[in-house]
């Protein structure tokens, strides 16, 4: 694909977002391209996360917009942003604790299939057994098969992660919005997270990832943007940012540890 | 059909559940609770009490409001005697109906918030509807005296086939009077239509989709539902089974008062609920019978009854053990609840559900090695 040919499906347009006297971001421009990894790095405090939940929103931008496939997602609800397929990973797995691993699988294909609200009591969750097969095909991609009849609280933070990575997944998201998806991991099951992520970006689904492990990072960005004190300080493809002197004297302190993880 | 549908393991509960129900006036004799009056209420408050765990044991919402709906249910009820015919049917009907629109109106504002101040929110609408009803609303309620039958009723539908017999009617279904006996045996086949009715509920897609609401109601949005509707339908459902339950103590005797709506008659499902399991299907039921027995039952125990019961105890202790727990019953016997109740919330706070499961637990290890247990789960549970 030629640069002419540029498919941008996520449009963050002239965003800021004011918290009191706090500029936590300021006139922050994105352009997420279809099929693409954008990765946002920066330094704590930068504003990535506020930026993540300004795109989903869970927070309303003081000013500017937030297009995602030719609709404005700024002011829609949650659940009406899930419902145009965006689905989100957070940074504190949010999931649900009393139920089982495959169950917790099967409300977010519920959410796909019968849309944002439809009272369904004719049928019984015993009987949806293609929605099952499918949520357990998932838990064996992201290696909890054999969790799938324990409570979801009961979990490691690793495995709860990959858990709500499922829960995002069985709903074909257009654009996925990761938070760190694999701290508190070790770094096998970081491992085998980079390789699931990279299986699902070969089947052409776009998306935002927010972290710190510049292993993960390099792995997986086609591009990265890295954000200090709200703003986008530099942007490029992963070679561009890692040779960038100002990123290295923001947020990386110095090329050595840029040449370590390399 | 998908709508007569159950799993394997819950039409085998449904036919337990069923056979306990129709044989009560056996198993009850021995405790001296097989009258036909508490036997109605027996299967009228497991009613109450299974749409009442609709909404708190699925969505986690805890309405302190939900006698108010009871209380519609009886109103709706007993004008429907008045006005149109001593027929139980049109009476259930409509009182499920007025008392859902009810219960429409208070979920749509009380849902705008969570916890506590939902809570408080019900408790508001539900101390204002029985404060309306001894005021305002007389007219509709007949204030103090209660809304009851007289000869002056018009009875439409009826007094268009017959005459006006002598003396007040009683409620019937098909021409066949309900008292009595056969008053408990209508309630009895309502209750198992409403505990089939949860089940489906319980099983269904909407079920998980309310315990996903009660588990992390923010992922249940970020995952794509709109939960508000989904909380408004609970709260509905539940208001219904209120109303049909209130109408069944109208059906059982034809007489509607305010002090149904009491704060105290809303406390009370939530008793019934936490002491047989929150969240369960057969919990509020055991609940709702308890807390009947108690107040029925117990109440009435008195020295004599104990002076008796304790003929084994030697003389020089006989009189102290009955002066001591003559406190406990009678009068007393609120005491015996509230103390039952601090014991299961503290040491079962999943209440007596889980004593039983307990139980069963401790049986299961003891038959059959703990492996075979955990293969027995069942996934989609």
């Amino acid at each position: 694909m030629t640069t002419s040919e540029r498919n941008v499906v996520l449009h963050v347009d002239d965003v800021s977002k004011n918290f009191g006297g706090l500029h936590a971001l300021a006139d922050i421009d994105l352009e997420v391209e279809q099929g693409k990894t954008h990765a946002i790095i920066g330094p704590n405090g930068a504003g990535k996360s506020t930026l993540l939940n300004v795109i989903i929103g869970r927070l309303a931008p003081t000013s500017g917009a937030v297009v995602f496939d030719g609709q404005v997602l700024t002011g829609k609800k949650p659940h009406q942003i899930n419902q145009l397929g965006v689905a989100r990973v957070f940074q504190t797995p949010e999931i649900f604790p009393e139920l089982t691993v495959l169950q917790n699988v099967m409300v977010p294909a519920f959410a796909r299939r019968d849309g944002a609200f439809r009272v369904n009591v004719l049928r019984s969750v015993e009987g949806e057994a293609a929605l099952r097969d499918e949520a357990e095909a998932i838990l064996e991609d992201v290696g909890l098969a054999a969790r799938r009849v324990s409570h979801a609280g009961a979990l490691s933070r690793g495995d709860k992660r990959r858990m709500e990575l499922a829960m995002c997944l069985i709903q074909h998201p257009r654009l996925l919005l990761l938070d760190e998806p694999t701290a508190g991991m070790s770094r096998h099951d970081t491992n085998t997270t980079i390789e699931l992520l990279q299986k699902i970006k070969a089947r052409g689904m776009t998306k935002v990832i927010i972290e710190h492990d510049m292993h993960v990072v390099f792995s997986l960005a086609d591009k990265i943007s890295v954000l200090s004190g709200g703003r986008i300080i530099a942007e490029g493809l992963p070679d561009e940012v890692r040779g960038n002197v100002k990123v290295q004297e923001a947020y990386l302190g110095g090329a050595h540890r840029l040449e370590a993880v390399h | 059909m998908a709508l007569f549908q159950l799993s394997r393991r819950d039409a085998l509960i449904l036919a337990l559940f069923a056979l306990v129900v129709v044989t009560m006036p056996v198993w009850t004799a021995p405790f001296g609770a097989n009258y036909p009056g508490l036997m109605q209420k027996f299967a009228i408050y497991a009613i109450f009490a299974i749409g009442f765990n609709i909404l708190f044991g699925l969505t986690g919402y805890l309405s302190f409001g939900h006698a108010a709906f009871l209380g519609v249910g009886s109103y709706t009820a007993v004008w429907s005697f008045k006005l149109l015919t001593m027929d139980a049917l049109p009476a259930l009907l409509l009182a499920v109906l007025v008392s859902g629109l009810f219960a429409l109106v208070i979920g749509f504002l009380s849902l705008r918030r969570s916890g506590i101040y939902f809570s408080i929110l019900t408790l508001a609408f539900a101390q204002m509807s029985y404060n309306l009803a001894y005021s305002v609303l007389t007219p509709i309620t007949n204030g103090e005296t209660s809304l009851q039958l007289t000869m002056q009723d018009p009875r439409v539908i009826d007094l268009a086939f017959s005459e006006r017999g002598v003396g007040l009617p009683t409620a019937s279904l098909f021409g066949v009077t309900l008292s009595g006996l056969s008053g408990f045996y209508f309630c009895a086949v309502v209750l198992l239509i409403a505990f089939f009715f949860a089940q489906k509920v319980f099983a269904s897609p909407f079920g998980m989709m309310l315990r996903g609401i009660k588990s992390n109601q923010m992922r249940m949005s970020y995952t794509g539902f709109n939960t508000r509707p989904y909380a408004l339908t609970a709260f509905v459902i539940s208001g219904m089974y209120a109303g049909l339950a209130g109408a069944l103590l109208a059906v059982t005797d034809p007489l509607a008062g305010a002090e149904r709506m009491q704060w105290t008659a809303s406390g009370e499902v939530v008793l019934m609920t936490i002491l047989g399991g929150v969240g369960t299907l057969i919990g509020p039921v055991m609940g709702a019978w308890l807390i009947k027995y108690f107040e029925n039952i117990f109440s009435s125990f008195n020295e004599g009854i104990l002076s008796r019961f304790f003929d084994f105890v030697p003389e020089p202790l006989h009189d102290t053990v009955v002066a001591i727990s003559s406190k406990f019953v009678g009068e007393g016997w609120q005491l015996t609840l509230g103390l039952l109740f601090v014991f299961v919330v503290v040491f079962l706070p999943g209440g007596i559900m889980e004593g039983v499961r307990r139980i069963g637990a401790l049986f299961r290890r003891r038959g059959s090695p703990p492996k075979a247990d955990a293969m027995r789960v069942q996934p989609a549970e």
